[in-house]
Order: structure tokens, then C-alpha cells, then sequence
């Protein structure tokens, strides 16, 4: 037992948990944690310009990294701000802790103030009990250590997601006996269900009589890292591997066997072998409605193993034959072994002969390449000037649904993208997180211009704390993906989806003290991403281009996955 | 119990503030239907045992079952198998008395029920009566023709039946 204030039973604990960064802003009732951060020399402080960017970034560097985000701020709107990053961890399965400042919760008579409405007082308890995996607010100092190491060990373990602490004024300030323990308190908390080893051997008969099998993998293999025994997996069966959006980047898609992504706007390679596969390895997937399309048709010829570490998860969507609850590299770490004593490597199947031409019809990037300058041209252009390891984000809408089609992911945790939640303004602020968590690699934010200014004020954050980044803005004056909606779904009826050649690109990033750059052809756009890269300060490439491009293919909402229509 | 489909859920959680507030909020944000829920401290310590009524098809149970285990506070949960459970219902029930005939009617069907006058005014009665729902149910069909004026019911609270329960580990 040691006498110490709240706020220093905080950061030792997260020192204890070797959390290296924060990302936050402060406000009058986060003071006295920061006032012991001050001159603290293990971990570094990141000032965001708001805390949607602060909990972004915090994401960007647990999903680059594996380990867990943290992200702070002050009570009431600062807390509140946190809310659409800790709504988007939440969906994406990212591992961070928010840590909010909340008004005094105990005190005389004047200083008792939660539940009177006090200044910037909000319940963000009430408010994030739906988007987070738990929260805590502790009632004194003593109880800090073993919140946050269970806070850290919920967030990062079983299906990974938000933990938010709140913590009261007073509470912080206290002073009092604290003993700074590794304990972790939560009973009611099952990380992982013991595996069903029968399951195991009957997924491994089923695969093994499969003449098409096909592997769809999800974002669980990321989480899991189980990269290399789903590699191991698909070649000792030859199945092709269709990855769903936030599994790019679990299966490297420059493999043969890789079909590319599925979904709405998915690869239609990807698509048509879904329907056409007569098993269904499923892995580390929710089945979201933007993966399957219309469930009558979702892998309708197909018996289905799903993998999830999420109990709940199984049978929610999607009816499947084979359940199999457990972390996904175990999981596939059994099914090989049971599968090595049932089969043998064999190339020449009709499958796999179906699979390579599906790929070499369908596949966008084996086609002609455009020299205009146009998204397909420039994303496979940026693959070229970018080393295996560069990390992408991207923002969402068109520019998400372009660089999930022609930007091959070829390693996980290089590909960071909201897909759950959807949510604009993400990539840059996450790019910003990665680039933390990763300073020797480069990390690219594909944007649009519509999701780049929801949160390019953080270009303040990434020039003054020397994180450079760099964005790309593909820059069609409109909210491209709705306005593809109204072009197609509602007669051309355009409604508030155009932006206007405002804002000047290079003249915000200037105004930063970032470098900016407009490009108006390919060898141009060679030039500014290389200049980008060797850059000590963030570079936003503006690419203006036109403002009727879809993104094709497309499956119409109520359609299936086979129903794709339009061409590359 | 299955009056249509309506299921009994057994929960164990911890007995802290803001559980309730955790389990409800689930029901509404899955948008699952609660017939009733009732609440109150278990025989170990520091948990409570929430019964939850919940109507829907096997489908939608079972994914209330599982939504409600991944909650960090709830420590166990269990629906209960059909027909091996027994439940009781409280209600309390203040009933009009137009004039001394009929409060001597009401007192007779009190008794056929086995419930219990517990406050008596010259022109009312409040009768509590507990069973499974359709017996109150009955009961207060009757009541009606007298004219119900106020009705109080606590939703269902029930146990597995013998040896058999739902607890957690110590």
C-alpha cells in the first residue's frame, strides 16, 4: 500500500500495462490526471484538435499494432465526442480504453455534483453502455489498479472491444492507501469457451469430401493473427480464400488463391464463387448484411462452418451446419491436423480450375489499366509505390469501396478501415494512430473529399507532434457514394450531396504547416507519392477527379451477392 | 410456462448499480420484447436473480441467451425448460364495492381463489392474489364486472424444479 492521489494510481497502472501513448484533450475535470502527466517520461501524451480524432487514433494504433489503444478526455462534450470512435471500436472489434473526466461524485454538500446537471456533467455511463464491451466509474482511489487491468484485460481478450472509464473529479484528487496490483476483478466474464473437439472432426469430414470448398475469412484471422494457418488451410485443401471487407488484408490477395473481397460492392470473383461452392469455411466473420447481400442467396449451395469466438455471434445472420466456438488460430490449428490425416494436396481438381478462370474473368486487376486518371488506374498505381508493408487507411464511401477493390492488402494489420460502423472522418485520424504505433513504415489515408474535412483539423495534431501521413484526396466535389445512390436508386434526383471545389487542398494543408499537392495525371501522382514518403511532414495529395464515377459492380439493396451488376 | 410463445429466462448478475440499466438497455437496443422482468438479491452473495418473460420464437430466444451471457455483469443465464419450473405471480388489486351484496360476491370469489383481503373501505377492497399469470388473469376477469380500480402486478418470478438450479460456481 502506497499513499497516492486517484491520478497516480491512473498512470501508474497504465504504466503497468505498458501503455507507451495517449491520445486526448483536456478539460477541467481530466486536470488532475494531467497535472501527473506532466514531466511523466514513459508515456507520451498526443494532443488531438478533437476527441472523435483522439479515439480514431487510438484505433489506428491498436489495429496496426495488436495491442490496445487508449484514448482521454474531459467530462460532458468532451466525453461525448468520444462516443462515434468508441461506437466504431465497438462494431470493428478494436481494443481501446476511453478514460473520461466526470464531475465529483461525493464531497460536501456544494462539491457533490453527479446527477444535479452540473456543468459539462454528461451520463456517459447511461450513453456508452450499448457501444462498449463494459464500463467502469470508481467510487474512490483504491479501486483504480484493478479497473484498469480489467479494463485492459476485457478490452484486449475474447472478442476485442471499447472499455470506458470514468472517472469523478474527486476521485482522481483523492488521496489515499492504494495498493497497485496486477489483480483483475470480472467474475461474470468468459474470454474464451472451451472448444467442441467433435466439432472440429466433423468440420475437418466435411472439408475433406468437399469437391468446392471455398474459405471465407473475416476480421477475426486479423485479430487472431491465424494468417498462417489459414495459408496452410486453403492450400492443403485448394480452396479459394474470399476474404469479407474487414478481413483484407487476412489472406495476402496477390495469392492464386486468393479471390478478393465479397459484399455489396465486392470482387466478383469472390461473389460468384460464394454461390458456387459446396462448402463454406467461414472464419472470424459476423456475416454483415454488406458481406452477404440477400441472405436466401448468401452460399446457397454451400453447407457452412462457421468459426467465431463470439457465441452470439453464430446463428445470428446466417444459419450454419458446423458451429465451432473458439479463437480462431486455435481453431484452425485443429482443423489442419485432422485434415492432414484425411487428404493430400491435389492441384488438378475442376475446382480449382473453375477458381483460376473465375479470376482471370472477373478479377479487375488483371484487366487492361486505364492511363486516365481515374480511382482503379490510381489505387493500382499507389500499390506499386508502396512497400509490402505500408499501412492504408481509408475513409468511407466511394474511396473505401475503390480501395477495397483495387488496392491489394498483402499483409494483416495493413489495411484499417471503419467497416462496421461506417464512419466518415475515420482514416485520417486512424493513419495518424498507426503511423504512432508504426514511425517506420508509411501509412497512407485514401480519403475523399467529403471525409477528409470531418476531420482534417487534425492535420494541426500531425504537424505540431511530428507524425507525418500521408493523405490522398480523391477529390470528386461530392458526396460520391450517396450521390451513386441518388444517380442509380433515385432517378438523379441529386439532394445535398454537392460540395463544390471548396475547400483548396494544398491551401488547408499549407495553412497546417503540411505540404499539399494537386495532381492531374498519373506520372504526376508517381511524383507526389514518392515525394510524400521520403516527407518529414504530413503531404495531402489532392487528385481531383470526375464527379460521376460509380463504383461498379454493385448489388442493389434486397439483391444477392450473384445478382452483381455492372462491369469494372 | 407458454402462453403463446412467451419464455422464462433465469439470470444471475452482480448485485451493483447499473446492471438493471445493462440488461434493459440490451432487450431494447436488439429490439427482443420483455413481458416481464422482476428483480431481487439470489442466496449467494452479491448476485441477484433477474427472471426475464420474453416473447418469441426459439430463434430470437436463444440469441437473447446468448446476447445476455456476453454481458460482463451477468453470471450466468438459463432459460427454463419447459414444464420443469414452477412460477408464481403477485397482484394486488383494489376492486370498486357498489354495495354490501356484492362485497360479500367479491369476499366468495377471494376465497375460490385463495387470495386475501388486505384492506377493506366502505366502498373498496384490494384483494392480493399470486398464481401463474392465467389464474390471475381469471381472477381478474371476474373482478371486472365489480370494476377494477387500480392493479398492481409484479411480472413472474420462478425456480427450476428439485435439485436442479441456476447458480454459479463458488
Amino acid at each position: 500500500m502506497t499513499k497516492m492521489t486517484g491520478a497516480q494510481a491512473l498512470i501508474e497502472s497504465l504504466e503497468r500495462q505498458n501503455v507507451e501513448v495517449i491520445f486526448g484533450i483536456l478539460g477541467g475535470a481530466i486536470l488532475p490526471v494531467y497535472d501527473v502527466l506532466c514531466g511523466n517520461k514513459k508515456i507520451r501524451h498526443i494532443l488531438a484538435r478533437h476527441e472523435q480524432g483522439a479515439a480514431h487514433a487510438a484505433e489506428g494504433y491498436a489495429r496496426a499494432s495488436g495491442r490496445v489503444g487508449v484514448c482521454m478526455s474531459t467530462s460532458g462534450p468532451g466525453a461525448t465526442n468520444l462516443v462515434t470512435g468508441i461506437a466504431n471500436a465497438y462494431m470493428d472489434s478494436s481494443p481501446i480504453i476511453a478514460l473520461t473526466g466526470q464531475v465529483p461524485s461525493s464531497g460536501a454538500n456544494t462539491s457533490y455534483m453527479i446527477g444535479r446537471d452540473a456543468f459539462q456533467e454528461a451520463d456517459i455511463i447511461g450513453i456508452t453502455t450499448p457501444i462498449t464491451k463494459y464500463n467502469f466509474q470508481p467510487r474512490n482511489a483504491a479501486e483504480i489498479p484493478t479497473i484498469v487491468n480489467t479494463a485492459f484485460y476485457i478490452a484486449s481478450t475474447g472478442r476485442p472491444g471499447p472499455v470506458l472509464i470514468d472517472l469523478p473529479k474527486n476521485v482522481q484528487a483523492q488521496t489515499s492507501e492504494v495498493e497497485v496490483t496486477d489483480r483483475i476483478e470480472a467474475r461474470g466474464y468468459k474470454s474464451m469457451i472451451e472448444m467442441d473437439l467433435t466439432k472440429i472432426s466433423i468440420a475437418a469430414n466435411l472439408l475433406a469430401k468437399a469437391e468446392r470448398p471455398i474459405i471465407l475469412s473475416g476480421g477475426g484471422i486479423i485479430i487472431s493473427n491465424a494468417t498462417d494457418e489459414l495459408m496452410q488451410i486453403s492450400d492443403l485443401l485448394m480452396a479459394p480464400v474470399a476474404t469479407t471487407f474487414m478481413g483484407k488484408g487476412s489472406f495476402p490477395e496477390g495469392h492464386p488463391l486468393s479471390v478478393g473481397s465479397i459484399g455489396m460492392h465486392g470482387n466478383p470473383a469472390a461473389n460468384r464463387l460464394m454461390g458456387e461452392a459446396d462448402v463454406l469455411l467461414a472464419v472470424g466473420t459476423r456475416f454483415s448484411d454488406r458481406a452477404t447481400a440477400n441472405l436466401d442467396t448468401f452460399a446457397s449451395n454451400a453447407k457452412k462452418i462457421h468459426i467465431d469466438v463470439d457465441e452470439a455471434e453464430i446463428g445470428k445472420n446466417v444459419e450454419v451446419d458446423v458451429p465451432l466456438i473458439g479463437d480462431a488460430k486455435a481453431a484452425l490449428k485443429l482443423l489442419l491436423t485432422a485434415l492432414k490425416d484425411k487428404l493430400h494436396k491435389t492441384e488438378s481438381t475442376a475446382w480449382a480450375k473453375r477458381v483460376k478462370e473465375a479470376k482471370e474473368q472477373l478479377s479487375p486487376l488483371l484487366k487492361d489499366r486505364p492511363k486516365d486518371i481515374v480511382p482503379k488506374a490510381l489505387l493500382t498505381e499507389l500499390r506499386k509505390l508502396l512497400p509490402e508493408n505500408a499501412i492504408v487507411t481509408t475513409e468511407v464511401g466511394q474511396n473505401q469501396m475503390w480501395s477495397a477493390l483495387y488496392f491489394k492488402a498483402l499483409k494483416p494489420r495493413t489495411f484499417i478501415s471503419s467497416g462496421g460502423l461506417g464512419t466518415m472522418g475515420f482514416g485520417f485520424p486512424a493513419a495518424i494512430g498507426a503511423k504512432v504505433a508504426c514511425p517506420d513504415r508509411p501509412v497512407v489515408d485514401i480519403a475523399g473529399d467529403g471525409s477528409f474535412i470531418m476531420t482534417e483539423q487534425e492535420l494541426a495534431c500531425s504537424v505540431m507532434e511530428d507524425i507525418p501521413v500521408t493523405v490522398i484526396v480523391l477529390n470528386n466535389s461530392v458526396l460520391g457514394m450517396v450521390a451513386q445512390w441518388q444517380r442509380a436508386l433515385y432517378n438523379r434526383r441529386y439532394m445535398a450531396v454537392h460540395l463544390g471545389k471548396t475547400p483548396d487542398f494544398v491551401k488547408l494543408a499549407e495553412a497546417y504547416g503540411a505540404q499539399g499537392f494537386r495532381v492531374t495525371s498519373i506520372e504526376e501522382f508517381q511524383k507526389a507519392v514518392k515525394t510524400a514518403l521520403t516527407s518529414k511532414v504530413t503531404t495531402v495529395i489532392d487528385v481531383p477527379i470526375g464527379s460521376e464515377e460509380d463504383v461498379v459492380p454493385f448489388v442493389p439493396p434486397g439483391c444477392g451477392l450473384p445478382q452483381q451488376r455492372g462491369d469494372y | 410456462m407458454e402462453v403463446g410463445k412467451t419464455k422464462v429466462i433465469s439470470v444471475l448478475v452482480e448485485n451493483k448499480p447499473g446492471v438493471l440499466h445493462g440488461v434493459a438497455n440490451l432487450f431494447r437496443r436488439r429490439n427482443f420484447n420483455i413481458e416481464s422482468i422482476t428483480v431481487g438479491p439470489s442466496v449467494q452473495q452479491n448476485t441477484s436473480r433477474m427472471t426475464i418473460t420474453v416473447n418469441g420464437d426459439q430463434k430470437t430466444i436463444e440469441q437473447v441467451v446468448k446476447q445476455l451471457a456476453k454481458l460482463i455483469d451477468v453470471l450466468t443465464v438459463q432459460e427454463l425448460e419447459q414444464g420443469n419450473f414452477v412460477m408464481r405471480e403477485l397482484a394486488l388489486i383494489k376492486v370498486n364495492v357498489p354495495s354490501t351484496k356484492e362485497r360479500s360476491d367479491i369476499i366468495n370469489c377471494v376465497e375460490v381463489f385463495r387470495g386475501r383481503v388486505i384492506d377493506v373501505s366502505t366502498d373498496s377492497l384490494t384483494v392480493e392474489i399470486t398464481g401463474i399469470p392465467d389464474k390471475i388473469d381469471a381472477f381478474l376477469n371476474l373482478m371486472k364486472t365489480f370494476g377494477v380500480l387500480e392493479l398492481a402486478r409484479t411480472g413472474i418470478t420462478a425456480l427450476a424444479r428439485g435439485a436442479k438450479s441456476v447458480r454459479i460456481d463458488e
